[in-house]
């Protein structure tokens, strides 16, 4: 339509922050105002699923996709935008690799319900009633999607074009994107776009030491860091070796430690294996019993080190074994 | 469901410098062990990545085992220190993920040690036994069968 891009935007388990930092790049949405046409953005602009159905193949231009694969609704979805799209980008950690919701792989539906639905304290349910996928009713079926056990990442699904990571992605680095797409700069399909080819740790101003060793881990709040040194060598958990740069170390600027949301780096398979290798390596004893002190200062190393990425990551979920929990019919009572 | 009794796949990765001359020892003096310690030859157990362990576990081993010189003999003076303060925590997070700690083990076996390498297998191969199969691509099929 009059030269202009068709532009879609999506989102499957996610926040709603990924949809946030496309209106971060401020006035210059005005500019791209001029240069995309929306053809599909539920949380912007009212269009039904039935209206994307009816497009032709490859008529969106450009679809930014956030959010996990959750249930059937958002694989459906993703089925449906990527082949109606040319450019299809996982935008955002939860599209990447899964992000936070993808934590939840440590459990499965049935567990996840009986948390939400059942076992919550500000839940109230006396029924005992669980989301059904089918409900007869007098007017007609009501239908619900169906929840998966497990959340998987977009690529998963569908084929993805580009990579655009980072929870949310940072402002500057979407309009970059943006710009690459009108201009027609995309590099080789199945890249990271909107980040940088090295760690966080490359961008980082903070002084390292290289040889500093810890005898004890901090959690944030338990701390207050020095702002010029490395915060890994103050024995703050900072996720920087193993993630890949391009934010702007903004957390780190605010004095706080990165969390991992750009993904793994570059050339890095498991973002959380590199991490506890690192986090290892700065343990500053050789006596078995303090190890183990010392490593119990690191709370949850899975959430920790995995935190925007589990389902990406090589074992993608916990093992539940039967019998180790409940029943949804037990916990209802 | 095959009727075959369960034989537990163990990827070993060994040192160069100790425990694969420990394994050589345990074969060439013809000791008897289970033969289900699939070696690596690794140059040291500090070289041994978290990612290797979890590859390993993702592609179906049941166990690792990774054996390197013991403390203050390493070739290069500090890997085996190294892998010593990996494995806790990496037991940590294994059992986050529903793994149990007895699939993967630490062990120090020097060049001498034919006999305590055997003894290592055998131990480790019959705590897996007794656990049952891992068989990570299995669980990962069944636990999200639901999805796709």
């Amino acid at each position: 339509m009059n030269g202009k891009l068709n532009f879609a935007m999506y989102w499957g388990a996610s926040c709603g922050g990924c949809e946030i930092a496309v209106l971060e790049i401020r006035e210059k949405i005005l500019d791209l105002a001029q240069l995309i046409n929306i053809v599909f953005w539920p949380v912007a602009v009212d269009f039904k699923y039935r209206d994307v159905e009816a497009m032709p193949d490859r008529h969106i231009d450009l679809c930014l996709f956030n959010g996990g694969i959750r249930n059937s609704e958002n694989c459906e979805i993703a089925q449906l935008l990527r082949r109606k799209s040319k450019v299809l980008c996982a935008f955002g950690a939860c599209a990447c690799w899964g992000g936070i919701p993808s934590l939840a792989n440590v459990s499965n539906r049935q567990g996840i319900f009986r948390t939400v639905y059942l076992q919550s304290p500000s839940t109230e349910n006396a029924g005992g009633l669980l989301p059904q996928e089918l409900t007869p009713t007098r007017a007609g079926d009501l239908e619900l999607p169906a929840f998966y056990d497990t959340l998987v990442p977009l690529s998963e699904v569908v084929e993805v074009d580009y990579f655009i990571p980072g929870c949310a992605p940072a402002a500057d680095r979407i309009w970059a994107v943006l710009e690459a797409v009108v201009t027609g700069q995309l590099p080789e399909p199945g890249s990271v776009v909107g980040a940088l080819e090295k760690t966080l740790c490359d961008e980082c101003k903070r002084v390292r030491d290289e040889t500093k060793k810890v005898k004890q881990f901090f959690r944030p709040h338990q701390i207050i860091p020095e702002p010029e040194k490395c915060l890994l060598e103050q024995g703050i958990i900072c996720m920087g070796p193993a993630t890949r740069g391009g934010c702007g170390a903004r957390c780190i600027e605010a004095n706080l430690p990165c969390r991992g949301c750009y993904g793994p780096a570059p050339g890095v398979v498991d973002q959380g294996a590199k991490m506890l290798s690192a986090v290892a390596s700065l343990i500053d004893s050789q006596d078995p019993e303090e190890i183990d002190r010392i490593i119990a200062g690191i709370a949850d190393p899975l959430g920790t080190f995995y935190r925007f990425g589990l389902s990406a990551s090589l074992l993608q979920r916990a093992r539940l074994r039967a019998g180790e929990q409940p029943t949804l019919q037990e916990a209802a009572g | 469901m095959s009727t075959q009794p369960f034989e537990p796949r163990i990827v070993g990765f060994l040192c160069r410098w100790c425990s694969y001359q420990g394994a050589d020892l345990a074969g060439t003096s013809r000791l008897h062990y289970p033969p289900n310690v699939y070696p690596v030859r690794v140059m040291c157990s500090g070289r041994v990545d978290p990612t290797f362990v979890l590859k390993a576990l993702r592609e179906g081993a049941d166990g690792v085992l990774i054996c390197g010189c013991h403390p203050g003999d390493c070739h290069y003076q500090q890997g085996n220190y190294s892998a010593m303060r990996c494995m806790p925590l990496l037991h940590r997070l294994l059992e986050q993920f529903g793994i149990e700690k007895e699939r993967v083990r630490l062990e120090w076996v020097s060049a001498a040690e034919g006999k305590r390498f055997a003894k290592v297998v055998a131990q480790m191969t019959d705590d897996i036994r007794k656990l049952g199969p891992l068989n990570w691509p299995l669980t990962l099929h069944q636990q999200r069968s639901a999805a796709q």
